[in-house]
């Protein structure tokens, strides 16, 4: 049991488990499924600084936080009690390209390379983890949803806004990893 | 139930009114909808009932860690369309909520407090595609959307820590800027 609970899990044993916390959610509290809303949370709660969009009761969306808490925990349970200790495994593709800029190690679940506190004093170690959270951010909010949000509550009540919002996630993805990253990896 | 809502009434109204400012039709958050109705019934509980929340994110958590999906390398392999993974895993996620939310909406279930289900529907704006554009470029820089940047955290990873800073500050600068920006 241990040794299969430590391999990694297929897609759609986890595909089913992440698509019944929808329900989960609604029946346990009426709550839609969603994540970055916290980050608009943590603004009204520390630095309303006035602006409107902050101002409202951020307390009554407290379980949201409790939801990320929730995240977290659940990571530091699965990485101690059955984590896999074997690197993942991705497409040679992938591997031959990432190894031209000097990233090798897939022992953690971000490269080492690029994640760490000596990168952020790097330009491209800047620009991928604090340009990137920014984007990551500044886009979710404008977008009103992230993936959990609008991919997946948002098309599970067939939202045509969410179709939308997703479709133009895929599209900015895609350009970044596709057409912009390469660039920001050989700094 | 009736009690219950009657007693709500003037707390509702009340914050209505306080929010009304906020939810001119420029307002297409789901959240802040959230914030006016859909936790109404939160008051009725102590703050100790979140932690079910909680214990909903922890399965999450472990799903996120051993599916793989918060490691940087398969969102590179999504958006270069090496690997069928993550869109397996997504895609299930979404047929799986579809499904449910069908189940829900055509028998009425209700929540565990006998509250109806309520669902929202979304207003398209132009946001959805200029701030979804940005959220993508930023989703393959970090490799992680915001769910997975709490999990990142969690597996030891504490420079991510930063990014999420970074993605408050984002979501900030969005705030300040609001009004000026197209929607």
């Amino acid at each position: 049991m241990m040794e299969f609970l430590r391999q990694p899990w297929s897609w759609y044993v986890a595909g089913t488990i992440i698509g019944l916390i929808v329900p989960v959610l609604l029946i346990i509290g009426n709550k839609h499924f969603g994540i970055s809303a916290n980050l608009r949370h943590a603004c009204a709660a520390c630095f309303p600084a006035n602006i409107k969009f902050f101002k409202y009761e951020w307390k009554k969306e407290i379980w949201n936080l409790f939801f990320a808490g929730g995240i977290l925990a659940g990571a530091v349970l699965a990485v101690t009690l059955i984590g896999n200790p074997a690197p993942v495994q991705v497409n040679p593709l992938l591997a031959t390209e990432l190894v031209r800029y000097g990233i090798n190690d897939y022992s953690n679940v971000v490269p080492k390379q690029l994640f760490s506190f000596e990168s952020l004093f790097t330009l491209r170690g800047l620009i991928i983890m604090v340009g990137g959270g920014f984007l990551v951010g500044l886009g979710s909010r404008y977008a009103g949803g992230c993936t959990s949000g609008h991919a997946i509550m948002g098309l599970s009540d067939l939202q045509l806004p969410s179709l939308i919002a997703t479709a133009s996630f895929m599209v900015g993805g895609f350009i970044m990893a596709n057409l912009i990253l390469p660039f920001i990896l050989n700094l | 139930m009736e009690e219950n809502i009657n007693k709500n009434l003037p707390d509702h109204s009340f914050t209505l009114n306080k929010m009304a400012g906020d939810l001119t039709d420029t307002d297409f958050e789901l959240r802040s909808l959230d914030t006016i109705c859909v936790n109404e019934s939160e008051k009725q509980h102590p703050w100790w009932y979140n932690f079910k929340y909680a214990a909903v994110g922890i399965v999450f958590g472990i799903v996120f860690v051993k599916a793989e999906v918060i490691s940087w390398f398969r969102i590179q392999e999504m958006f270069r369309l090496q690997s069928f993974h993550m869109y397996g895993l997504i895609g299930t996620a979404i047929v799986v909520a579809m499904i449910s939310v069908a189940l829900i909406k055509k028998f009425k279930v209700k929540t565990i407090y006998g509250e109806p289900i309520v669902f929202h529907p979304k207003k398209f704006n132009k946001g959805q595609i200029i701030g979804g554009i940005t959220f993508g470029l930023g989703w393959a820089l970090t490799g992680a959307c915001p769910g997975p940047l709490f999990a990142q955290i969690g597996t030891g990873a504490f420079v991510v820590a930063i990014v999420i800073l970074s993605a408050i500050a984002g979501t900030w600068v969005y705030g300040y800027f609001r009004d000026l920006l197209p929607h």
